[in-house]
């Protein structure tokens, strides 16, 4: 909990100022708080009571400014609570966001997406009220509590004893009902999460509901679950209706016992009245603040979680750093892979690429097919450095990946993501990611190249059509091919198309392949594919299975030497489709 | 199918806040009220108990200063029995207000939580109901906001809101009128600085309104943006864009945390603001009703003063609640309209009166109902004119004449379909996105009810036919798959309830699925969070078909449901399919010509036209468009 509390009020910064200045006026707020009953107190003894005008007038006018100075240090603080809490949170979004950008692919693949959103929005909103609370209300109601005990131990002598019996008695209690209360709601918003999944499942879901005609069943389903929330729910809240009870016994005490003392204490002579209703006023100030503090209290329990989350996602170091006055210059396309072993999970694990040695040329094309986890795309992943190798090495232009300046080494090697993803904006602002500064005309030689122009010229705004978030008004084609144009914007040495071409036809397939060899010679190219007919042109072709190399050849060798090669291709061409063979 | 994008749900909730809907609160009233009337009634004794010992509580210090301590003081008697008799008296009554409280705050917590259950059930077997076009055309996010935003502000408001409204209003008439009996001059003052607090926190209030909206609109970009950003993260990274995103990330959110700065600062103002005004009148009524007590003006005495000077704090706070509670009722009926819309939402009508049922042939030959599982299926048609009834078996004949379809009436998306599946065969449907092929398995199905034309199953119109009973009759597997939190072993299950562990293993087998859950550390027993993300797409979809084939429907719809399986591994499950499907109707739409290439007949549809049918080497032959998709001249996607 203190190292949380310490890894996030790093993110303060420059809002320090306003987290201090705000407790600073709310203890002037106080201060006012407290002088304003015993103005009051003095203006009815030593004013009303004996007649005396112009003590009234001298006692009244300052309590008027007593209140203006209070209206303006609690504007004051309100203003300085709400910059340095806004703030707050801002900074603690920025440096979630800043932390994932320098993520390596290891460090994203332990949070999922919907985690990350999460806790850049709502665990943020919870801490950010609490922050809140804390610089207003946890310093407030001490201090609050504190002088107004004070005050009454002034006026109220002997009798402000009762204060020392009720407030540990009060104080208990409002801990006693936040800390259980608390638990309580943790598992019923565990059961709120749940109930919420089961809704998200079912309108995610709900074709398989109706055609398995699962309805009654799923309304059973969640009927059960929202009422074990229910009664989580109604548990956390009748007890926390406890606390209204608790506290009006606890004042109400506490008032008939200054009640019965004080009248005794006016009469003997002890005490004034105007003493008596100064002394009402602190004890409602008192009873007061302790509530605030158990309300405080509550919210920094329930908010407990989300700082943790924060702080986890705070805490991540990214697995891969670029090395320090790392190489800048990337040689030539040339890649080798010595003795390399992969695991996702780290050393000692079962590891997904076992044993690769692997020379490639600058220059040459290789296709790489295997079945579904046969670690084809963990394979080219370690070229740019996506992953770090477990055990071995991974070469690029003959120095090891781990040696280059990253950026240097990510801008020679371009990849073309299996999953990949548009951005919202305009096509060029999408293909400006690949080079910032890139022309019309670079763009468009990008585009022929991908076989993209055709399609984007036919849109009404051409290189200007609008992309939605997802690039989900282009079909999964058009994607894959402005997506290998973006990639080609980089002029990359090495160019890795990780099944990049599933979605489009054979013949654009193979055309992009042709413009690639024709145009980009010098550019090593990695092609992943499904189809045989991707890569059965290519230099040499890799065949994976199950973590390792199981072949490598031409596809003519291949054909003949190698089983899964010729099990992949039959299953691809049976039914002999002289069609096929004749188009290619 | 048209789906609503994030912008235009945004502004769907911006124009619920603008107009509510009076009936929209008779009407959550209503729901409230008629399951817990008795206790509501309780609530509102105890509410009106709790404000009486309040006020009777701020009244008795005046009556202690006035009735007893000035007289004793004056007369110097030292008799505290009338004295302790009243302070008696007034323990008595704050007796009954804290069990007043007591019962009141704990029957709202259950008046609040069973209302809010009623609610998110009542919501929620509603939804089971509505046809799928509800789902295909709101989006899933704001589906789910009716249960997380719209039910929270609810609680808010039932909980909070209804009850510190009517105590305060009970609070400000009655401590209203214990000042008017106190002091006129001195209530026509307090009413004069009322105005004026009550203009100032309006003054405020309207401004923090203003820009919480703003700080939402904000929320809800940033949050957009974090979103796409998140999920293309990967690409960020091998573009090296990471200072771009930056960049733009800190633009956006400078944004929200000034609007969010604005609104909390006059929030934040509110509430000292209106304390310091309650302080400022406190502080006045003192210097006036001294004066006027001095003077002797108006009746005025001390202990008046200070009552009175009590009864100003217990009018000032009811006022600054009713004025916070205000903004928050608004919310709160905004998101109540929505809920009921969703209510309202016409569930799918279903007026089939025939059903399924399992048979068996008697002695004769004929077909009859039997009660257990017989691997016979067939259709009870009840008679028109009597109360008797038809059997027909189930054989899988799917037959379409001339039918129409569009999702909307403007936009016809299937002209002219007629086809013909004779029980046992494969039906394939290859076309371009959008050509209509999944349209197709919607109205078998009936998840859209055709517009024009006519779909007979085993002779029977499809309207006729209960959708449940229908449904239960064939099989779908959709490339999206769904799979749902609990075990493998229970997503298996899904497709029949009642299935044994050997039936689920079986089927598991059956799709290929079954040596991957193997390698699980929990085997069948592994538990799937969040719709199976742990998983690969390629191992859902072999989920899928598990499903499916444990359900063991006499007819299947394969909806690219092996797009994300390899080549291999889909020629292992086609082989189980194969052997599942042996003798069963199958419609089939995928991406890979190589799974349908065996199948009866091959419809290729464009734009919503078959253009060519028949089976693989017949179309081949044609040299047509199937011809052109075949040797990949077209783009398939």
């Amino acid at each position: 909990m203190t190292n949380t509390v310490k890894q996030l009020s790093k993110s303060v910064r420059e809002y320090k100022r306003d987290a201090i200045l705000t407790p600073v006026f709310v203890i002037g707020e106080v201060a006012m708080d407290v002088v304003i009953p015993m103005l009051i107190s003095n203006l009815i003894d030593y004013g009303i009571t004996p007649g005396n005008m112009d003590y009234i007038y001298t006692v009244g006018f300052q309590l008027v400014v007593a209140c203006l100075v209070a209206l303006a240090l609690g504007v004051l603080s309100g203003r300085h609570a709400a910059k340095a809490s806004a703030g707050f949170a801002k900074n603690l979004r920025k440096d979630m966001y800043y932390n994932i950008q320098d993520f390596a692919f290891s460090n994203i693949d332990k949070f999922s997406t919907p985690s990350i959103i999460t806790r850049m929005t709502t665990d943020v909103t919870n801490v950010q009220m609490a922050f809140q609370m804390v610089i207003r209300v946890a310093v407030r109601s001490p201090i609050m509590l504190i002088s107004a005990l004070f005050m009454a131990f002034r006026l109220g002598g002997k009798m402000a004893m009762v204060y020392l019996i009720v407030i540990p008695l009060l104080g208990f209690g409002l801990y006693f009902i936040s800390t259980s209360v608390a638990k309580i709601f943790k598992r019923a918003f565990k059961r709120y999460d749940a109930l919420n999944a089961v809704v998200q499942e079912n309108v995610s879901g709900i074709r398989v509901v109706k055609s398995y005609v699962r309805e009654d069943y799923e309304i059973k389903k969640f009927t059960d679950m929202s009422e074990g929330m229910r009664q989580d729910f109604t548990k956390a809240e009748t007890r926390l209706a406890l606390n209204m009870p608790m506290m009006q016994l606890c004042i109400y005490s506490t008032m008939t016992a200054i009640f019965w003392f004080g009248s005794r204490f006016i009469l003997s002579g002890g005490m004034t009245t105007g003493n008596l209703m100064s002394l009402v006023t602190y004890t409602m100030q008192m009873l007061n603040s302790m509530m605030m503090l158990s309300m405080v209290f509550t919210m920094i329990v329930m908010s407990r979680a989300s700082m943790e989350r924060i702080a986890e996602l705070l805490r991540e170091t990214p697995d891969i750093q670029s090395a320090p006055d790392g190489v800048s210059e990337v040689k030539d396309g040339s890649i080798e892979f010595k003795n390399v072993s992969f695991s996702y999970k780290g050393e000692g694990t079962n590891p997904s690429l076992m044993d690769v040695n692997l020379s490639i040329r600058s220059g040459e094309t290789i296709g790489i097919i295997g079945s579904t986890g046969s670690a084809k795309s963990t394979l080219v992943q370690l070229i740019p450095r996506l992953y770090d190798a477990t055990e071995g090495e991974v070469l690029v232009g003959g120095v090891n990946v781990k040696n280059y300046d990253l950026e240097a080494l990510r801008n020679s090697v371009a990849m073309v993501l299996q999953k990949n993803v548009l951005f919202s904006g305009t096509i060029k602002s999408n293909l400006r990611w690949g080079d910032e500064n890139a022309t019309d005309e670079e763009m468009i030689t990008a585009c022929k190249h991908a076989q993209a122009d055709d399609f984007i010229q036919s849109f009404p705004d051409k290189y200007d059509s609008r992309i939605e978030q997802g690039g989900t008004n282009v079909s999964g084609g058009q994607k894959q091919r402005l997506c290998i144009a973006r990639a080609l914007l980089k002029k990359p040495k090495i160019l890795i198309l990780d099944d990049s071409t599933s979605a489009v036809d054979t013949k654009t397939d193979a055309m992009i392949r042709d413009a690639l060899a024709n145009d980009l010679a010098d550019t090593t190219k990695i092609i992943v594919a499904q189809r045989v007919t991707s890569i059965q042109d290519a230099d040499r072709i890799i065949v994976m299975d199950e973590g390792r190399i199981n072949g490598i050849g031409t596809h003519e060798e291949l054909l003949r030497t190698n089983e899964i090669y010729r099990e992949v291709y039959t299953s691809q061409q049976k039914g002999g489709d002289e069609e096929n063979a004749q188009n290619e | 199918m048209p789906r609503m994008n994030s912008t235009a749900l945004r502004d769907e909730n911006k124009v619920g806040i603008k107009h509510v809907n009076k009936n929209a609160l008779s009407r959550l009233l209503k729901i409230i009220f008629s399951d817990h009337r008795g206790a509501l009634i309780v609530v509102m004794v105890c509410i009106l108990i709790t404000v009486f010992t309040n006020v009777a509580n701020s009244m008795f210090l005046s009556t202690l200063i006035d009735d007893y301590i000035t007289p004793m003081l004056a007369s110097g008697s030292r008799d505290f029995s009338g004295l302790d008799r009243a302070i008696a008296t007034m323990i008595g009554i704050y007796a009954a207000g804290i069990l007043a409280s007591f019962t009141y705050q704990r029957l709202m917590a259950y008046v609040t939580q069973g209302t809010m259950k009623k609610i998110r059930d009542q919501m929620f077997s509603h939804m089971q109901t509505l046809p799928i076009r509800y789902f295909d055309t709101h989006s899933h996010g704001g589906i789910m906001s009716h249960y997380t935003n719209d039910t929270d502000t609810l609680r808010q408001m039932i909980s909070m809101s209804i009850p510190q409204i009517f105590s305060a209003t009970v609070t400000i008439i009655s401590v209203f009128c214990a000042m008017l009996y106190t002091s006129i001059p001195l209530t026509i003052f307090v009413l004069f600085t009322l105005a004026i607090m009550v203009f100032t926190s309006g003054q405020i209030g309207r401004r923090s309104g203003k820009y919480f909206i703003r700080q939402q609109n904000e929320i809800g970009e940033v949050n957009g943006y974090i979103e796409e950003m998140i999920e293309g993260q990967r690409v960020v990274q091998v573009f090296c864009h990471e200072e771009q995103a930056k960049a733009d990330f800190d633009k956006k959110n400078d944004s929200l945390c000034e609007a969010m700065t604005k609104a909390n600062t006059y929030a934040n103002i509110l509430m000292p603001a209106v304390m310091s005004l309650g302080n400022l009148q406190y502080a006045l009524i003192a210097l006036l009703g001294g004066a006027l007590a001095i003077n002797g003006i108006g009746g005025t005495t001390l202990g008046t003063v200070a009552t009175f000077m009590t009864l100003s704090k217990s009018f000032n706070m009811p006022i600054s609640q009713v004025s916070q509670q205000l903004n928050s009722i608004v919310m709160a009926l905004a998101g109540a309209e929505r809920i009921f819309d969703l209510m309202d939402e016409e569930p799918e009508t279903d007026e089939g009166n025939v059903t399924l049922v399992n048979a068996k042939f008697d002695k004769d030959d004929q077909l009859i109902e039997s009660e257990e599982e017989t691997g016979i299926w067939a259709w009870k048609v009840p008679h028109k004119e009597d109360d008797g009834f038809d059997y027909v078996q189930l054989k899988g004949e799917v037959r379409f004449y001339d039918v129409d379809f569009g999702y909307t009436p403007d936009k016809i998306v299937l002209h002219d379909i007629s086809l013909y599946a004779e029980p046992g065969q494969k039906i394939a449907f290859v076309g371009a996105t959008g050509a209509g092929k999944t349209t197709i398995t919607n109205l078998i199905n009936r998840f859209y009810d055709i517009a024009d034309g006519k779909i007979r199953y085993d002779g029977i119109n499809i309207n006729k036919i209960k959708k449940g009973d229908l449904r239960r009759s064939l099989g779908i597997v959709l490339q999206d798959v769904s799979l749902f939190t609990g075990t493998i072993r229970e997503n298996i299950r899904y497709g029949k309830l009642t299935a044994t562990d050997e039936e689920v293993y079986a089927a598991a087998q059956l799709a290929g699925a079954d040596s991957f859950i193997h390698l699980l550390p929990d085997g069948y027993d592994t538990v799937l969070t969040g719709g199976g993300t742990s998983l690969s797409q390629g191992q859902r979809q072999l989920l899928s078909i598990a499903r499916a084939a444990v359900a063991d429907p006499p007819v299947m719809i394969l909806d690219e449901a092996t797009s994300s399986i390899d080549t291999r591994t889909e020629a292992i499950v086609q082989q189980g399919m194969d052997s599942l499907m042996y003798g069963r109707t199958v419609f089939v739409i995928a991406h890979r010509l190589s799974t349908i290439r065996n199948s009866d007949v091959i419809m290729v549809l464009d734009h919503g036209h078959i253009i060519e049918r028949g089976n693989h080497e017949k179309l081949l032959a044609e040299k047509g468009t199937y011809y052109q998709l075949y040797t990949g001249a077209f783009e398939l996607e």
